[in-house]
């Protein structure tokens, strides 16, 4: 087990990365000192999150760390949208959001702004 | 091999704390805004606008956070309202826990309103919560009308969009009703004001804007 710490408080990407791992480090201790080999998460696309420097950035913490090789899968999650007119549900791109089916402009943000742990894979 | 569902937000912990600050101002119907935009698109300026034109018996204190130095404090402190310097020492954001320490020696029941300006930043700050009942951006006549659209994060988080340095509009390029659309594209239900701290133009309705959401704030307890 290496010596130095994984975790620490830093610019944003490295930021969020090392809150991952912290919040790996703690549901890994929850459930007895599991090896976690892969952590999964999901990332809106309002998150403000590259997730290029994300995985780079992860792939820094754990280098050389008793999390070494622990993969971090990033599930990109679109920004959706809902009529509040008549309900439809659709994708919004190029920061339109107006509903495709009626017209209406004031739809609602559901989905997007994520940025969640989802699950973890982990050795038994 | 096997799966556990975890489902938490990454930055749970931050949220956790950013919970109990936004409890504990509801306890004393304080209302907390956090202030957020580009560096030098005029927050301080605009904070110096509001302390100088508030009433000296008004119950309002100024956390401010930049990366290094004090100066924004002491450009703060002269108009005899409590305020604090947050200096995060290269981190690009506050987040709740910097909040809540620096609120340590302060009574929050001896104050109506807490106005946090945040790290001259449009991207980190959006992440983090910091128990504010409103996150407002600035957005300076000497950015590009597409800011919005650079940085949607910030602006769709954001209840009310400051459109600062008005005074300008004339000697610059930029379109202010195209850097609207851009943010109602967006933030549909947005708010925006439209100001100059320098010429004082908007600044009564900015006033207006803190002292509606202030008042309804403390009806809420």
């Amino acid at each position: 087990m290496a010596g130095r710490s994984a975790t620490f408080n830093f610019m944003h990407e490295l930021g969020i990365a090392s809150s991952i791992l912290e919040c790996v480090e703690k549901e890994s201790r929850r459930h007895g000192g599991v090896r976690v080999t892969k952590v999964g998460v999901k990332i809106g696309e309002l998150a403000g999150v590259a997730v290029d420097a994300l995985q780079f950035g992860f792939e820094c913490l754990v280098k050389e760390t008793e999390w070494d090789g622990l993969v971090l899968e990033v599930e990109s999650i679109p920004r959706m949208q809902r009529c509040p007119k008549c309900a439809h549900e659709f994708r919004m791109t190029e920061f339109d959001p107006q509903c495709p089916q009626c017209g209406e402009f004031a739809t609602l943000c559901i989905s997007g702004e994520e940025l969640d742990i989802a699950y973890m894979e982990v050795d038994e | 091999m096997s799966r556990v569902e975890v489902e938490k937000k990454v930055l749970n912990e931050n949220q956790i704390l950013a919970e109990q600050l936004r409890e504990r101002y509801r306890q004393h119907g304080l209302l907390c805004v956090n202030l957020i935009s580009a560096p030098g698109s005029g927050k301080t300026l605009l904070l110096e606008k509001t302390l100088e034109r508030m009433d000296k018996s008004a119950r309002v204190a100024v956390l401010t956070g930049d990366l290094q130095t004090e100066n924004d404090a002491q450009r703060l402190a002269k108009f005899g309202f409590p305020v604090k310097q947050i200096v995060t020492g290269g981190t690009c954001h506050l987040d709740a826990r910097m909040v809540e320490k620096h609120l340590a020696d302060w009574k929050l029941e001896e104050l109506d309103l807490l106005i946090v300006e945040n790290v001259g930043n449009l991207v980190c700050p959006s992440s983090y919560d910091l128990g504010e009942d409103a996150k407002i951006v600035l957005l300076s006549t000497t950015e590009g009308e597409d800011k919005p659209l650079k940085y949607p994060s910030i602006f769709f988080k954001s209840e009310l969009m400051v459109l600062t340095k008005i005074d300008l509009l004339p000697y610059v390029p930029f379109k202010a009703e195209v850097a609207k659309e851009n943010a109602r594209r967006v933030h549909p239900q947005m708010e925006i004001l439209e100001v100059s701290s320098t010429t004082g133009e908007g600044l009564d309705g900015w006033m207006t804007w803190l002292e509606r959401r202030r008042k309804a704030k403390s009806l809420e307890t």
